[in-house]
């Protein structure tokens, strides 16, 4: 991955389309998120509001997550525990073959899809159906989200109108309309079928053990409810203290996501139906995973980083997200949210080049409506991809950096180094940038020495 | 009020004119301006890659040099340095450098800033003809805040009329080392910039930061744009209506 990610940002930026999508897309939501804002009297307060609730529930997770095994239980529910992602899968894959389950439905699910949970399951003989337009679009394509929130943001509507034609069979339209109603119908024969459903959470309420899903296409409301069971697979840092906390975010999220007031669907679910007459499934599982969390949990710095409530609002501000997309991350996670919980889920190594694919600009900062200081935290990545020599730029870099250093403390030194330059002519081997951008030259007379010729004593003419 | 002025490495050796101008303007308010030749480099660049080491070695130097100037306010004309000097302190863990460089920020002022918040002044008796847009550089305006201030005082340059970018607050794509280290996406970013720039109809762009200043002017004269780009204090430092600003 480390290696990729130049590559694949190329490869992102030379095609006219999927750029085309971004800067369309990404300009509509920071322009409903905008005007959603102004909705909220104090939205400054809600966002502290909010990271506090967060940091509370991350200093005590333990206890909130045992708090929210018990209460979900109590209500009906099973609550597994699953250390990483093999065991998530398997505790899955366990549940659907018990259940027996022959049609299996899926909603949106940023954690499954970190835990390539369709792949496992097919090797079981399982394969969900993604029911969210969006991931249904890019599970027909048999490509990956390259958006937490938006998975289909980088097809242009000719693209999806050509895939519909060719795998539903349908008359080339590029209408929305025609398009959702031809999604909506293939997809209803599977709700209609399916006998066991596999969701997301939003938000998990440890003081009542209920989960909540938020969506705007009623699909993960039919994947929740009509299936006899009901998979709803979530990270440790979901759970939340207390049910009023809900308001807040429910206040942030979709405002900072889609720019909506609130999400056409907000999806309540306390554990099962108990009496025959009541709606939902016979049996809810609801799967705990950490899968590299709890490493986040070590220090204050590192640890804001599970307050994120996936809204995607950093990639829709990120002006290198609006450029290349989410592929081009090579994660799940792109953008950067993506930047900093990659390293920290799957480890330094391999996504080396993550928390240096930003211009640190700030903007993700200004947008979280968790107040994630994620340019502090791409920081700290990168101070350690250098302790732990994890970077490509190896020894010539450390060296040049010792280099730097050393001459930046010599100010003699420094001077008469930029002056042989400057009378040589000499010019460091700047391709990189000369090659789209003229470089300014060094100027003829450098401020140190105009101070010295006229300026230290003001008195002098 | 005496001021040393922190000119960074890049004003120095790059926008020698941002400096002298700061230089004049400081001067011209009654400042009593000192430099201190012994510095070079904030460190930025070390520290923005990772290597905190080297980044601490020069903090320490920094905060040396300018504890001993016995000044009232260091002022720099860069936004992005500044900025740098108040993340100082997360650089040391042990109690007595925290404090000095905490204490350090809380001297150190970006050129706009101190204009208009220090010395409360806004009208800096500045000329320059031609249409003038300001761009935000992501440092000054996101880590210091930095918005008003720098707006406030071009409004008062006789001659000139302000025009604001829809993007003005979108980075530039220059980020120190990003700029070479992913130069497609770089100048990607700065294609934006530089398409809004143009559609704007402006004679100059201005902003705080000379980082910012050479990756804008170096894709502006690259595209055989006629818009040039200026530090603010050059502008600020502008007593000719026609013409621009004195030399480089
Ligand atoms: S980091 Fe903040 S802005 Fe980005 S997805 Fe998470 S909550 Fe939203």
């Amino acid at each position: 991955m480390a290696a990729s990610f130049d590559r694949d940002a190329r490869t992102a930026l030379a095609d006219g389309q999927l750029r085309g999508a971004l800067r369309q897309a990404t300009d509509l939501f920071a322009e409903r998120r905008r005007a959603a804002l102004a909705t909220v009297p104090d939205w400054e307060g809600a966002r502290d509001r909010a990271r506090a609730i967060k940091d509370e529930t991350l200093l005590h997770l333990d206890r909130y997550l045992e708090q929210f095994t018990t209460n979900a239980e109590r209500a009906g529910a099973r609550v597994h525990w699953a250390r990483d992602a093999a065991e998530a899968c398997e505790i899955i894959g366990r549940i659907a073959e018990q259940r027996g389950a022959r049609s299996v439905v899926k909603s949106k699910s940023m954690a499954s899809e970190e835990i390539h949970l369709n792949e496992r399951l097919a090797r079981r003989g399982i394969e969900p159906v993604e029911t969210d337009l969006g991931e249904y679009i890019v599970q027909l394509a048999g490509e990956t989200p390259s958006h937490i929130v938006v998975p289909a943001i980088h097809k242009t509507k000719a693209q999806i109108a050509a895939l519909f034609a060719e795998k539903l069979g349908i008359e080339l339209s590029d209408d929305v309309a025609t398009l959702a109603a031809a999604a909506r119908q293939a997809l209803r024969r599977r709700f209609a079928e399916a006998d066991l459903g596999i969701s997301g959470v939003n938000f998990a309420v440890a003081e009542t053990g209920t989960i909540l899903i938020l969506e705007n296409e009623g699909n993960a409301r039919l994947t929740t409810s009509l299936p006899r069971t009901h998979v709803a697979l979530m990270g440790i840092e979901k759970v939340i203290p207390r049910f009023a906390d809900l308001e807040v975010f429910l206040q942030l999220l979709p405002r900072s996501g889609t720019g909506q007031v609130l999400t056409a669907y907000q999806s309540l679910i306390t554990g099962t139906k108990r009496r025959p007459e009541d709606e939902g499934p016979e049996q809810l599982d609801i799967v705990v995973m950490d899968n590299g969390r709890s490493r986040m949990l070590a220090s204050a710095l590192t640890r804001q980083s599970l307050a994120c409530i996936r809204c995607g609002a950093c990639l829709n501000a990120c002006p290198v997200y609006r450029q290349i997309g989410g592929h081009a991350y090579g994660s799940v996670y792109p953008g950067p949210i993506g930047a900093i919980v990659t390293p920290q889920l799957f480890g330094l190594a391999q996504s080396s080049a993550l928390p240096y694919a930003s211009s640190l600009c700030g903007a993700c900062r200004d947008v979280c409506p968790v107040k994630i200081d994620i340019p502090a935290v791409l920081l700290h990545l990168r101070a350690q991809v250098v302790e732990r020599r994890a970077g490509s730029g190896g020894a010539l870099e450390r060296l040049a950096f010792s280099a730097y250093a050393a001459v930046m403390a010599r100010p003699r030194l420094f001077e008469c180094l930029v002056r042989g330059v400057r009378t040589l002519g000499i010019l460091p081997p700047l391709r990189a940038w000369t090659k789209w951008r003229d470089l300014r030259p060094l100027a003829p007379h450098s401020f140190r020495e105009q101070w010295r010729a006229r300026l230290r004593d003001p008195a002098a003419p | 009020m005496r001021v040393s002025l922190f000119v960074t490495c890049l004003a120095d050796q790059f926008w020698p004119a941002a400096a002298v101008s700061a230089v004049e303007l400081l001067r011209g308010l009654g400042c009593t301006v000192g430099f201190d030749e012994r510095q070079t480099c904030c460190g930025q660049p070390a520290f923005n890659t990772g290597y905190r080491r080297e980044a601490r070695s020069l903090a320490r130097r920094l905060i040396e040099i300018f504890e001993s100037s016995g000044a009232d306010a260091i002022v720099s004309p860069s936004g992005s340095c500044t900025a740098m000097l108040h993340h100082y302190e997360q650089l040391f863990e042990d109690e007595d450098w925290r404090t000095r460089a905490r204490q350090l920020a809380q001297r150190t002022h970006e050129l706009s800033a101190f204009l208009v918040n220090c010395l409360g002044v806004e009208d800096v008796g500045a000329a320059f003809s031609g249409r003038l847009t300001w761009h935000d550089a992501c440092h000054g305006l996101r880590d210091l805040g930095i918005r008003n201030e720098p707006r406030r005082l071009l409004r008062h340059v006789k001659g000139a009329e302000l025009v604001e970018l829809p993007n003005a607050e979108t980075c530039c794509g220059f980020g120190g080392t990003f700029a070479v280290k992913y130069p497609e996406v770089s100048v990607a970013m700065l294609d934006e910039k530089v398409d809004a720039i143009e559609r704007a109809g402006v004679d100059a762009v201005v902003s705080g930061d000379a980082g910012c200043l050479m990756q804008i002017g170096g894709r502006l004269s690259r595209r055989g744009s006629s818009v040039r780009a200026l530090h603010l204090a050059e502008v600020l430092a502008s007593r000719e209506a026609r013409g621009g600003p004195h030399g480089r």
